[in-house]
């Protein structure tokens, strides 16, 4: 079977890919999209943090023998610990000028977390296997479905859907949207501000670690990996618009798949394809597909 | 959108004080003596290739700083301008047998086109968005460097020849080289302070430090905008093609992120806005390089990094606009 002259199995292959990536780029979009709702600064570092995710699971099967479902929810407790670390001796100092100088410090930031890495394990990737209950495939008939990828697709969808549950439709995400308003007010209610602000930096710390450790067994793991993707969340974040948690969920599976798309039809451009729709999407709609105009 | 006040009130304040037209006597003094010694260089044992180098990034930070400094505006992709005109420099020159004025021309031409793509797209959008934009775009175009047939993949553009420039000076030596590039810096740092003091100049100074008050007053702020960003990607393309000429060849590191992020902090630690910092920056951020790539290895970037944090933390105002400072400071409190 065939769609548009190519076999139907790298066709939806393809498509997969796209998806797991998408699932990436939207769990990166959405932490960034959160933290610089609260605190105004675009975090650079949150290539770094992914990276530091996947490290966490790699090193810890490699020297603890911990196993992926242990270092699953071990990464994010560690990676927001450093999130904590970095948000008050550093970040916290910045909130009251220009963003811009957060985006230069966070970059600085991913400059030493990379530099680190580097020193330790060389620029060469390192493999991690996929977990035992995870392994083999599933023929669906069209297709043959890795199960590690099916995995990737459902489990980040699981955390995005319910980190948009907590922000959207719980008590504590409505103080997190006050805040976003208003955080004069917000305090002045009683409620402690800077302690939300330091939490929601660690969160999204924690929701990167948790696409790094997703990540590590089906990409290779270097200490560069982050920030070449998250020059690409960034496209990913100025085409859907910071504006809402749902738009950029949506719009980060979606270049995923246009991605995968590309890469079937005219291989070349499919690194550069999300960018040529940043430009197109800032000629039509400045604000992004889902921001609101000012 | 404006940096910090503090910021801002020393970037307009040092503006007289570091000026070479119109300075204070010690500013005048301090830029004799610098360029005294940037003529006797070669001559003094400062390694010329080292000094042609540190020029060249010189010339790229003060273009980055036309915009960052004088208009407000962060481009956090500006490698990709260095980086394109230095391969099409190098294929020009090395390939299709250009002169290497011609090729040093065709370079500024792309750098300056590219910057009039790019800047056309992400000036549709402000502040930190821009940054963005202009990052996401310059890395499109690191791709388009990797792949396109010409420009030699992961190897580069190896072996491009200097040539004699207008048939005549043969710049295969170094020191003939070496004064070519200085003339090239001094002619691009005389025509900033010229860019800068002209009345174009203080429209930007008047949108970096409110934009909304520049547009009701009835100046069309993108086309300002626009024109600077042109300006500062044609003079950073002068600089990709002059390194490539130096240092004969062009590769991918010419339009790599990190050296987009590098020319921030040379910009940063100098100081922002104020003209002799971004050169001081340059010069110190590629001595710091070279100086130490074979001792501390992969530890350089996290030196470079840990800079970085310093500056933005604690050090807003960058050397030369805490000397600016320090001496306004001395002269109200006698």
């Amino acid at each position: 079977m065939e769609i548009f002259g190519i076999p139907i199995q790298a066709f939806a292959g393809q498509l997969l890919l796209g998806l797991v990536n998408g699932s990436f780029y939207a769990m990166l979009s959405l932490g960034l999209a959160v933290i610089f709702g609260l605190l105004g600064v675009v975090n650079f570092a949150h290539g770094a943090l992914y990276m530091m995710g996947a490290y966490v699971a790699f090193i810890g099967l490699d020297k603890f023998g911990l196993n992926y479902w242990v270092t699953l929810v071990l990464a994010p407790i560690v990676v927001g610990a450093v999130g904590v670390v970095v948000e008050r001796t550093l970040l916290k100092r910045l909130y009251k000028i220009d963003p811009i100088y957060g985006l230069l410090l966070t970059f600085g930031l991913a400059l030493i977390a990379e530099g680190i890495f580097r020193e330790q394990f060389g620029v060469s990737g390192q493999q991690y296997p996929v977990p035992d209950l995870l392994q083999g495939a599933t023929n669906l008939g069209f297709m043959v479905l890795p199960n590690y990828r099916a995995w990737v697709v459902l489990a980040s969808l699981a955390i995005c859907l319910f980190t948009w549950f907590v922000i959207e439709r719980t008590r504590l995400g409505s103080y997190l949207r006050a805040g976003t308003e208003n955080p004069a007010l917000v305090q002045a209610f009683g409620i402690n501000v800077p302690l939300m602000v330091m939490l929601t930096y660690a969160a999204g710390a924690g929701l990167a670690a948790i696409a790094g450790v997703l990540a590590a067994p089906v990409i290779q793991i270097t200490p560069l990996m982050g920030s070449n993707l998250i020059i690409v969340v960034f496209a990913v974040v100025v085409i859907g618009g910071m504006g809402s948690i749902l738009g950029s969920i949506l719009t980060g599976l979606g270049l995923g798949l246009v991605e995968g798309l590309t890469k079937v039809f005219y291989p070349e451009a499919s690194s550069i394809v999300v960018f040529v729709i940043m430009a197109i999407v800032l000629m039509i709609r400045p604000a992004g597909l889902f921001g609101k105009e000012k | 959108m404006s940096l910090t006040p503090d910021t801002s009130t020393v970037a307009g304040a040092a503006v007289p004080a570091v000026s070479p037209t119109g300075g204070t006597r010690t500013a005048h003094l301090a830029w004799g003596a610098v360029l005294l010694v940037l003529l006797a260089a070669p001559f003094i044992g400062l390694y010329p290739v080292f000094m042609m180098k540190a020029l060249c990034y010189a010339i790229f930070a003060v273009a980055f700083n036309l915009l960052l400094g004088f208009t407000g505006l962060l481009s956090f992709g500006h490698a990709a301008y260095l980086g394109s005109a230095a391969y099409a420099t190098g294929w020009l020159v090395r390939t299709a047998g250009w002169s290497p004025e011609l090729g040093v021309l065709a370079g500024v031409a792309v750098g300056a086109l590219f910057g009039l793509i790019i800047g056309a797209i992400a000036i549709r959008r402000e502040g930190i968005y821009f940054a963005m934009v202009t990052l996401a775009m310059a890395q499109m175009i690191y791709f388009v460097c990797l792949q396109a047939p010409f420009t030699g993949g992961e190897d580069g553009l190896q072996g491009v020849a200097r040539g004699k420039l207008f048939g005549l000076i043969d710049m295969s030596s170094d020191v003939a080289m070496y004064f070519v590039v200085l003339a090239v810096f001094v002619a691009v740092f005389l025509f900033i302070i010229r860019v800068v003091h002209s009345p174009f100049g203080q429209v930007l100074k008047a949108i970096r430090e409110n934009e909304p008050r520049a547009i009701s007053l009835g100046y069309d702020v993108s086309r300002y905008k626009l024109l600077a960003f042109v300006l500062s990607t044609a003079i950073a393309g002068l600089a990709g093609s002059m390194k490539t000429l130096v240092l004969g060849f062009a590769t991918l590191t010419d339009a790599h992120w990190s050296l987009s992020g590098e020319v921030v902090l040379m910009t940063l630690l100098g100081g922002l806005g104020t003209f002799a910092g971004p050169v001081l920056g340059a010069f110190t951020i590629i001595g710091l390089q070279d100086y130490l790539s074979d001792r501390v290895g992969s530890w350089i970037n996290v030196i470079i990094g840990t800079i970085f944090v310093i500056c933005v933390v604690a050090f807003r105002r960058g050397v030369i606009g805490e000397l600016v400072a320090w001496q306004q400071r001395r002269k109200t409190s006698p």
